[in-house]
């Protein structure tokens, strides 16, 4: 299994990236250029990015549960200050948090 | 059914099967399928038994689950850590998915889950998903007003609680342990499994007290 590069705990930030074309990417637009904490390391799973083009070969990527807060998430968001989003987010689009903290870039 | 029954049936509705003209993808899934099997990937009987499998799955599975975590604090805590494993070894129910994650509703905390990008759903412990599960409404609304969506399905959440959504996006499956109802205390598992419905194995709903 490939090493993964984050632990729990730790602050990281979605890619904005918005890549265009014949693609199948398992990043929701809601959830990128946000900044959570990983919840846990979920094991390393093959690329669907790779998968859904037949590519069965591709290597194994980390996979992550971030949890997100939502007033972060959602300017408007009305609930619970201390509600939360946690999402499945491969390795390769995640990257280290500027900020320690995951609620300071709200 | 034998024609020279004496019955009295009388046809005068629709036939049920769907009227609209097959699509692109319908051909494409019907060639795909004929092509399998005249190479020999698999038999139509493969394909029907695998269909009927999956059917035969049904959220009485996953209320078997709660109510045994309800009753047995130990296998609660391994399921909590271990869901994939712990289904299959202690339960011996087959795990399709790569993992599940089993998340606990408590008195602090609800959790609710969508698939915001299709309709990812734990299949072989809850049986197919319901239609409003894949409505572009639901997976839509659930994330970024889940309070909102709850109300509507009759579920109004402390707003003290803080609720935690799940958007299941790749390889994860995942199991709402709902709350055990006051007054249930020392219930045997079957009576338990009873109370749990697929609603509350999703989050949109809890487990009604024991009338």
């Amino acid at each position: 299994m490939t090493e993964p590069r984050f632990n729990p705990g730790d602050a990281v930030t979605v890619s904005a990236r918005f890549p265009t074309g014949r693609r199948h990417l398992r990043t929701p637009f809601y959830i990128r250029g946000k900044t959570g904490e990983v919840e846990r390391v979920c094991g390393a799973y093959k690329n669907p990015e790779d998968l859904a083009f037949g590519n069965y070969d591709a290597a194994r990527v980390p996979l992550y549960r971030v949890r997100f807060d939502q007033r972060h998430v959602w300017d408007d968001y009305a609930g619970n200050p201390a509600d939360t989003i946690d999402i499945e987010i491969y390795e390769h689009w995640l990257e280290p948090a500027e900020t320690g903290d995951p609620g300071d870039a709200a | 059914m034998p024609h020279d029954d004496p019955h009295t049936h009388v046809h005068d509705h629709a036939a049920i099967e769907a009227d609209e003209p097959q699509g692109y993808y319908q051909h494409l899934a019907a060639a795909t399928r004929s092509l399998l099997i005249e190479k020999g990937a698999f038999t139509a009987d493969d394909m029907r038994a695998m269909i009927e499998r999956i059917d035969e799955r049904s959220p009485a599975l996953g209320a078997k689950i709660v109510a045994r975590a309800w009753t047995d604090q130990a296998f609660k805590a391994r399921l909590l850590s271990r869901g994939k494993q712990t289904i299959k070894e202690e339960m011996e129910i087959d795990p399709v998915a790569a993992d599940i994650v089993v998340v606990e509703n408590t008195a602090e905390v609800h959790n609710v889950v969508v698939c915001t990008l299709c309709s990812c759903y734990p299949v072989f412990i809850l049986g197919r998903p319901p239609d409003w599960y894949k409505s572009y409404a639901y997976r839509s609304r659930a994330v970024r007003d889940p309070r909102g969506v709850l109300r509507e399905f009759g579920t109004e959440i402390d707003p003290a609680r803080e609720v935690r959504v799940h958007d299941s996006t790749a390889d994860m499956r995942y199991l709402v342990l709902p709350m055990q109802p006051e007054g249930t205390e020392g219930w045997p598992e079957e009576r338990l499994a009873g109370l749990v419905t697929r609603d509350t194995m999703v989050g949109t709903a809890e487990v009604r007290p024991a009338a």
